[in-house]
């Protein structure tokens, strides 16, 4: 059989605008440098309250720094980013069962919520109490 | 616009390639009467038949069930069988080979690498001991039957290929219908071949390769859940690694 001269087409670089699922997607996927960011800053505040007043001021300082303050914004938006979609995936990875029965994706999503509520509500207590 | 009696017309943009004769796909248009009953496929038939006999296209059952007419139809990945004329009016439609394959002809893509893949994930009932034909057969509960049903579904149509990304980039990978039969059969209350399957689908370029755009499932036109399939056997993959660090080798 003579060899068949297939066309292979080149993938752009820009496959990932072309449709809104591939955008949210790389989306998704560039939100977790920005999750390492903030990692990164808490350890550094942590780190800045171990060691001493000064070291906390210092850090304060940093922290307002208006590029600081930007990045912040960017990190934050990503993290709503991230962990919306994270979310609202959840259900089609689990194969969550309640007597047998599978639970319906929304309950799944809901409690996952109900979860970040009451860890943020006893994260807001242990801070301002 | 169709009227009543669909007597309207609609362009088709489709893309050629001649590999005797092109260095690279080349656009044609056809126009073709806008029937309310007709679907792509219709319409690419009504082309070869009456207009271009050289246009080249797979397609074989006209109802969903053979998988062979799968194109890009306006970018998406869909069964041109079940696509309708109507819901791309007024046109002109861009019908394209699927994306992420080697184009051989015209609309006809070379899908044997997907032949390849399919029997590395051992598709078929594997059994530790096989009981002889007068043990009677293997008997399963209704129950037993909907935990591997809908993934038994794939009419291996490669529609969640082509829409894969990451297939796209990495033609190594495995990919979501793969993923989806090996689950179908480690799902099977029948099987005990599963231990067998993840040692193919542990590697990287396995269910690690995908990382969850669910484009696969969203253009899946019989349900089956690729997406799904592959995050609950990395589920499982995980479980086992914790397993075998955790655990001495006789308790796994």
């Amino acid at each position: 059989m003579s060899e068949v001269r297939m066309y292979r087409r080149p993938v752009s670089t820009w496959w990932w605008l072309r449709k809104r699922s591939y955008f949210v997607f790389v989306m998704r996927e560039l939100s977790s440098i920005f999750i390492a960011w903030l990692v990164v800053y808490l350890l550094l505040l942590v780190s800045a309250v171990g060691r001493g007043q000064t070291a906390y001021e210092n850090f304060l300082d940093f922290a307002a720094n208006p590029v600081v303050v930007v990045l912040n914004v960017v990190a934050f938006a990503f993290v709503v980013l991230h962990t919306v979609t994270w979310f609202s995936l959840t259900p089609k990875a689990m194969d969550a069962r309640l007597g047998g029965r599978p639970v319906p994706p929304a309950a799944v999503i809901a409690s996952q919520y109900v979860g970040l509520a009451v860890v943020s509500a006893f994260v807001i207590w242990l801070v301002t109490r | 616009m169709p009227e009543e009696n669909g007597s309207g017309s609609i362009g088709l943009r489709v893309s050629r390639y001649r590999p005797e004769s092109d260095t690279e796909p080349t656009w044609q248009e056809y126009d073709v009467p806008l029937r309310r009953e007709w679907t792509v496929l219709d319409a690419l038939n009504h082309v070869k038949n009456e207009v271009d006999p050289t246009l080249s296209f797979r397609w074989s059952c006209r109802m969903g069930i053979c998988g062979s007419c799968g194109m890009n139809v306006e970018g998406e990945p869909r069964l041109t069988c079940g696509a309708f004329l109507a819901d791309y009016a007024p046109g002109p439609i861009r019908v394209e080979p699927l994306s992420n394959f080697p184009v051989v002809r015209d609309l006809v893509i070379d899908i044997s690498d997907f032949m390849e893949k399919l029997p590395r994930m051992k598709p078929w009932i594997i059994r530790d001991e096989e009981m002889s034909v007068d043990d009677g057969e293997y008997l399963q509960t209704p129950e037993e039957l909907d935990a591997y049903k809908q993934f038994s579904m794939c009419i291996n149509c490669m529609l969640c290929y082509a829409a894969c990304p990451v297939y796209g980039l990495d033609p190594e990978f495995i990919g979501p219908a793969a993923i989806a039969l090996a689950e179908r059969y480690d799902l099977d209350s029948r099987d005990q071949g599963a231990r067998e399957r993840l040692d193919v689908l542990i590697e990287h370029e396995g269910v690690w390769g995908c990382t969850f755009v669910g484009e696969c499932t969203r253009v899946c036109p019989k349900h089956v859940d690729p997406a799904g399939a592959i995050q609950r056997y990395k589920l499982k993959a995980a479980k086992e690694s914790v397993k075998a660090l955790l655990l001495p080798r006789g308790a796994r």
